[in-house]
């Protein structure tokens, strides 16, 4: 049993791939602010972006049906947005049977471009995640003045919840090889009796993983840590890197002055 | 500077009271390599962790290099001891190897090139000079273990002390250690229950049971004598 952090990452050696990281990150952001600034009902503008997060895809020779699959996570969130369908006013398309409620037409536009808005967003972090070694993420929030501290906290986050997945896993499974049935007795313990003894689980795991980040504690300061993490001056950003990275903000910006226009 | 270690009446409690270590003394000279052995709760542990002042003593002193491990020697002194943790999980607390290694280095200040030089040079000398852009998180125990010590070897210490670092490893994994010990150059202490490892590397053991130091003395003769072994719970390699 062994989990992977690294199994969003797909190495294909694109140029995408090699693209500076922190480049990469503001492009993201840059894109997901120009999505979620652009008006309701633009469609041509969302289909604009689409293409957008489709070449990128492509360019970075990763699957552009993936990026698309994956970028459904957000529709639970989107679809929070549903009630704007009934409670817009404005001209009705139709009226719910039995409960008699109308359907509203500027609702139903303006919840069809939340999705599409939040789906396009997730596509560019999508293919970002799948381009861009966690470590190499982490390193670029670091050189972007992301405050160190928050930076070290993701980073232990990331070292250590897969380490706490393992521990959470070897724990369920001593529960489980010692939770025997005896013939002709009842095997349903009580819910009680599970809380109970899910509740010792979780303090277990709570109390090892405050031991552990006082041994952590140890081992940095023993090699040296005063209080501030130290790291590499960042290097230049490559000059063809930037143009490439400009480019792609400039078409998104736009896409969006174009839709804010018309 | 020279590579000493010298221990005088430590005596340590623990903040609930137990008593942990009771008037050790104790004097490692340069590029001696030393073993500490002695049942699981001896004190093994909590005395390393006086060798570059984690922990304090309630009475007694402790020097290293002939410096006492004072609150102003301290930055100086976790320069000159390598202290590697029994856990790699907790010694490797980086996503990536290189980052680990370089950690101690970067935290000295030094030029980047130095810290690079430093940490591939480490990585090399434990034999895992491939490893850099590695995920720890992927390594085998072993890979773990030799990293852990590349970790404080990029710091260039004078003196080693690791715990435990042949515990959990399988026999391949385990003889590439000790060949990576034995070929080490530098003072060095030890806390292990591999009586084999002591036979083979070191020169000279010293027994720790309940906070005491019962026995310090040649591990050769040590080792034979089995009466002395059994009291405190230790077995003849």
């Amino acid at each position: 049993m062994h989990f992977h952090l690294t199994d969003a990452y797909q190495n294909t050696g694109s140029h995408i791939h090699r693209l500076d990281p922190r480049l990469k990150l503001i492009a993201v952001i840059g894109f997901i602010l120009c999505v979620s600034l652009t008006p309701v009902g633009a469609f041509g503008a969302y289909s604009g972006f689409f293409t957008l997060t489709m070449l990128a895809a492509l360019t970075a020779r990763v699957d552009p049906w993936l990026v698309v699959k994956r970028s459904f996570i957000a529709l639970p969130f989107a679809a929070a947005a549903i009630t704007l369908v009934f409670t817009m006013s404005g001209p009705s398309l139709a009226t719910l049977p039995l409960i008699n409620v109308p359907i509203s037409a500027p609702g139903v536009v303006r919840f069809v471009s939340i999705l599409f808005k939040s789906t396009i967003s997730v596509q560019a972090a999508v293919i970002l995640i799948l381009t861009t070694h966690l470590t190499e993420m982490l390193w670029a929030l670091g050189a972007l003045h992301v405050p160190r501290v928050l930076v070290s906290i993701v980073n232990f986050m990331v070292r250590y919840m897969f380490l706490l997945a393992e521990e959470s896993v070897r724990l369920t499974r001593a529960r489980n090889s010692r939770s025997a049935v005896l013939g002709g007795r009842s095997s349903e313990p009580g819910i009680i009796f599970r809380a109970r003894t899910a509740g010792r689980m979780i303090g277990n795991l709570f109390l090892r993983s405050f031991e552990r980040s006082e041994r952590i504690y140890q081992a940095m300061i023993s090699r040296g840590y005063q209080g501030q993490m130290q790291q590499f001056d960042p290097p230049r950003i490559p000059a063809h890197d930037m143009g490439f990275v400009t480019g792609f903000l400039l078409v998104s910006l736009a896409i969006l002055i174009i839709a804010l226009i018309g | 500077m020279h590579h000493t270690v010298e221990i005088e009446g430590l005596s340590y409690s623990y903040p609930d009271g137990q008593l942990a270590l009771e008037n050790i003394s104790l004097k490692i000279g340069p590029d001696e390599k030393v073993a500490l052995v002695g049942p699981n709760g001896a004190g093994k542990s909590t005395l390393m962790l006086h060798l570059n002042g984690l922990l304090r003593p309630d009475s007694g002193a402790v020097r290293v290099g002939g410096l006492p491990v004072t609150e102003d020697n301290v930055g100086q002194i976790r320069a000159w001891v390598g202290l590697v943790f029994q856990n790699p999980d907790d010694q490797l607390f980086n996503p990536k190897v290189f980052d680990d290694v370089a950690f101690g280095p970067l935290h000295m200040n030094l030029t980047e090139a130095e810290v690079r030089t430093r940490s591939m040079e480490a990585l090399d000398a434990v034999g895992m000079s491939g490893y850099a852009g590695r995920i720890s998180h992927h390594l085998s125990l072993g890979e773990k273990k030799r990293i852990a010590i590349a970790t404080v070897l990029s710091m260039e210490p004078k003196i080693l002390v690791l715990d435990e670092p042949t515990a959990g490893l399988d026999p391949r994994a385990r003889r590439s250690l000790i060949n990576l010990l034995d070929s080490m150059v530098c003072t060095m202490l030890i806390a292990t229950h591999d009586m084999r490892l002591v036979a083979e590397c070191f020169p000279r053991t010293v027994i720790l049971d309940e906070g005491k130091i019962v026995a310090d003395g040649q591990t050769e003769s040590l080792m034979t004598n089995e009466p002395l072994l059994a009291a405190h719970g230790l077995e003849k390699p």
